[in-house]
């Protein structure tokens, strides 16, 4: 056996030595940009960008697409797409509400309608999966079907209401936050949390003789993570919650949003399963061949986005206090927005849930800031539709460059 | 000697084609038969029944005298019999290491256990002796040769029993030919079965023990490689004339 390694590791330069996807670096420095611009474009008035109250805002909008995101990549990478989620979105919250309310419904406890409809959710995932799976229809005839019959459904199983959801603490799901002090215990945690996997993660690394990114660059990605983690903290503990004139603190859909996101996170890098999902993308035959479950993955992918959009349901009508005929219309498109945008290639096979929260929270930072500039929502939409052009552009660019 | 593998009167047909008709053939251990035929003369096909990409309309299937079934990639995986596929099955925008695994992953818990995969990946490749600059980066991004090599390291390190190399050396250049060929003895030399697939000649007498002719989707013939000349193979193929000494 020669002795010298077949695979040794050349030390990268630069930038790329930091390890991030140069797509997500763009992402981030054109969030900051945006930001920056909005800012200067409304610092005169009383409610600016970067005002508390409007980044708690921003948070609070950004949380619903932020939890569905994840799960349109899962779909996205395996080559599907799904087109339901919005009208789902409003089925499984007019079905949660009519369980929940009193006086149209059954008056169940609200954590029970939530786990209810999250199994709806599910179900009908498993519906549009099976379909697409095992009986061969394209997904995007699925879910565009599911999109008529789940918007008219929900309309049809509440005869035309709107349904009020007075529980306080079910509303707390949509728009309560953890106050100060748990706000500051979560940003610490997480804090710890990024370096303790940074150092252990790299001393693991070089015991083993692999290749780990360069003291510098580890400090450099830890230190900014820990930096944006206490800096959202900071941001959301200086809005004063005028209800009760205390530091709001994390809103509680932010908190289930990141939680969502990390737990997806997670399972895509770190999990068979997740691993299964890009396999499909980038091969199907080849992950037939390995002896992936190709149609049951696919069931799976859209049972868990059924799910998410369940949880997003939740979020909404508790934010609303009310399930009306037409929550989360056109939220698909939002939703898919935000996925292209954050480098989901709709080819497959390529995208992450990091890029793809960015991309979430680039569409709803556009919004936000051009609905406090007082721009018009037909300027909105013309000035998003071109954002995601531009997005797909860049991406097809680097894609196609990074193949050379 | 009991044979590693006896495929018996396989026929398979996709609608209207008949692309495999009573197809029969065998494999011994530490023995490497070559199967020969033009594009389209049911190569492929035969060994997909194997390796459980498709299953076979009619026949039967024996490892080591006992019959078994063969219905998916993990029955055939289950029997010790590993595939290189002619468009080496790779997801190509996963890495290396990734794809070696993909199917098997090694896991600690719930979690993938990248680190032992990634030292086991190194060792077979460092095995086949082919340069990989890393590991880690997508197989899309690798030379032909490269990606041939994870495919081939794929099959390598589940020790196999029966190896089937379908074109082994069609994006490597002379050097790699030239390790594969090394790596195809030192299996043999080990006992493992390999079926050799493809319609180089020269390729297939340097490493052969034995040749299996086909021609659509019938066996032509089957000869020892000191029975016949590659004149007598290349009329097989072309022709379907089986030469005076074999019949």
């Amino acid at each position: 056996m020669q002795t010298t390694g077949s695979t040794p590791q050349t030390p990268r330069a630069g930038l790329s030595s930091l390890g991030v996807d140069i797509r997500q670096l763009a992402m981030l420095a054109a969030l900051i940009a945006v930001w920056i611009i909005f800012q200067a474009l409304t610092f005169t008035q009383p409610g600016s960008f970067f005002s508390a109250q409007n980044l708690f805002n921003l948070v609070i909008q950004t949380s619903v697409v932020g939890i569905m995101v994840g799960g349109m990549v899962l779909v996205i990478v395996t080559r599907q797409i799904d087109l339901s989620v919005g009208s789902v979105l409003g089925f499984t919250a007019m079905t949660l509400a009519l369980l929940q309310s009193e006086s149209l419904g059954l008056g169940w406890p609200w954590w029970i309608t939530v786990i209810v409809a999250i199994a709806v959710g599910a179900l009908i995932g498993a519906f549009n999966g099976s379909f697409i799976a095992y009986l061969g229809v394209p997904s995007f005839v699925v879910t565009l079907a599911g999109l008529l019959m789940f918007r008219n459904a929900s309309f049809v199983v509440a005869s035309g209401r709107t349904i009020g959801l007075p529980d306080p603490t079910f509303q707390m799901l949509g728009s309560g936050s953890i106050g100060a002090v748990a706000t500051w215990i979560v940003g610490l945690v997480a804090s710890a949390a990024v370096v303790y996997l940074a150092l252990s993660g790299r001393s693991r690394r070089s015991a083993k003789g692999f290749a780990v990114r360069p003291i510098w660059a580890e400090a450099v990605v830890t230190g900014f993570s820990v930096l944006l983690i206490l800096g959202f903290a900071w941001a959301m503990n200086s809005y004063i919650d005028p209800r009760n004139n205390q530091p709001a603190g994390i809103p509680i859909p932010a908190l289930i949003a990141i939680a969502v996101l990390i737990f997806l996170s997670w399972m895509t890098r770190s999990t068979r399963f997740g691993r299964y999902i890009y396999a499909i993308g980038g091969n199907p035959e080849a992950a037939n061949l390995a002896g992936i479950n190709v149609k049951r993955m696919t069931v799976f992918i859209f049972m868990l986005m059924g799910a998410l959009t369940a949880i997003g349901a939740a979020v909404q009508a508790a934010r609303l206090a009310a399930a009306t005929t037409n929550l989360g219309k056109d939220l698909e498109l939002e939703v898919i927005a935000g996925a292209v945008i954050g480098g989901t290639v709709l080819a497959g096979g390529s995208g992450t849930i990091i890029g793809a929260a960015l991309g979430a929270l680039l569409t709803s930072s556009l919004r936000n800031g051009m609905v406090l500039m007082g721009i018009a929502t037909e300027w909105q939409n013309i000035v998003l539709g071109a954002v995601l052009l531009l997005a797909v552009l860049f991406n097809t660019f680097v894609t196609k460059r990074s193949l050379k | 000697m009991t044979p590693l593998i006896e495929m018996n009167n396989i026929s398979l047909r996709f609608g209207g084609n008949q692309a495999l008709s009573d197809v029969s053939i065998s494999l011994y251990p530490g023995e490497v038969v070559g199967l020969l035929g033009h594009n389209g003369a049911g190569k492929s096909t035969l060994i997909k029944v194997l390796a459980g990409a498709y299953k076979a309309d009619s026949g039967q299937i024996k490892v080591e005298g006992k019959e078994v079934q063969i219905n998916n990639p993990q029955d055939s995986q289950r029997q010790g019999i590993e595939t290189i596929f002619q468009t080496l099955a790779l997801a190509d925008n996963l890495d290396a290491v990734a794809n070696i695994f993909l199917g098997r992953e090694k896991r600690k818990g719930f979690q993938l256990d990248e680190d032992t995969m990634e030292v086991e990946a190194r060792k077979v490749l460092d095995r086949l002796r082919v340069k990989i600059p890393s590991l880690r980066v997508p197989v899309s991004n690798m030379s032909g040769g490269q990606r041939q090599t994870v495919a081939i390291g794929r099959a390598v390190y589940f020790k196999a029993r029966v190896l089937i190399m379908d074109e082994p050396t069609a994006a490597l250049g002379p050097e790699e030919t030239q390790k594969v060929s090394e790596l195809i003895q030192a299996l043999k030399a080990e006992g493992v079965g390999i079926f050799l697939i493809s319609h180089d000649l020269h390729d297939v007498f340097d490493l052969a023990d034995r040749v299996t002719v086909m021609k659509n989707g019938r066996v032509v013939g089957s000869a020892r490689t000191d029975q016949v000349s590659q004149d007598d193979v290349l009329g097989m193929i072309i022709g379907g004339v089986v030469p005076p000494q074999l019949r």
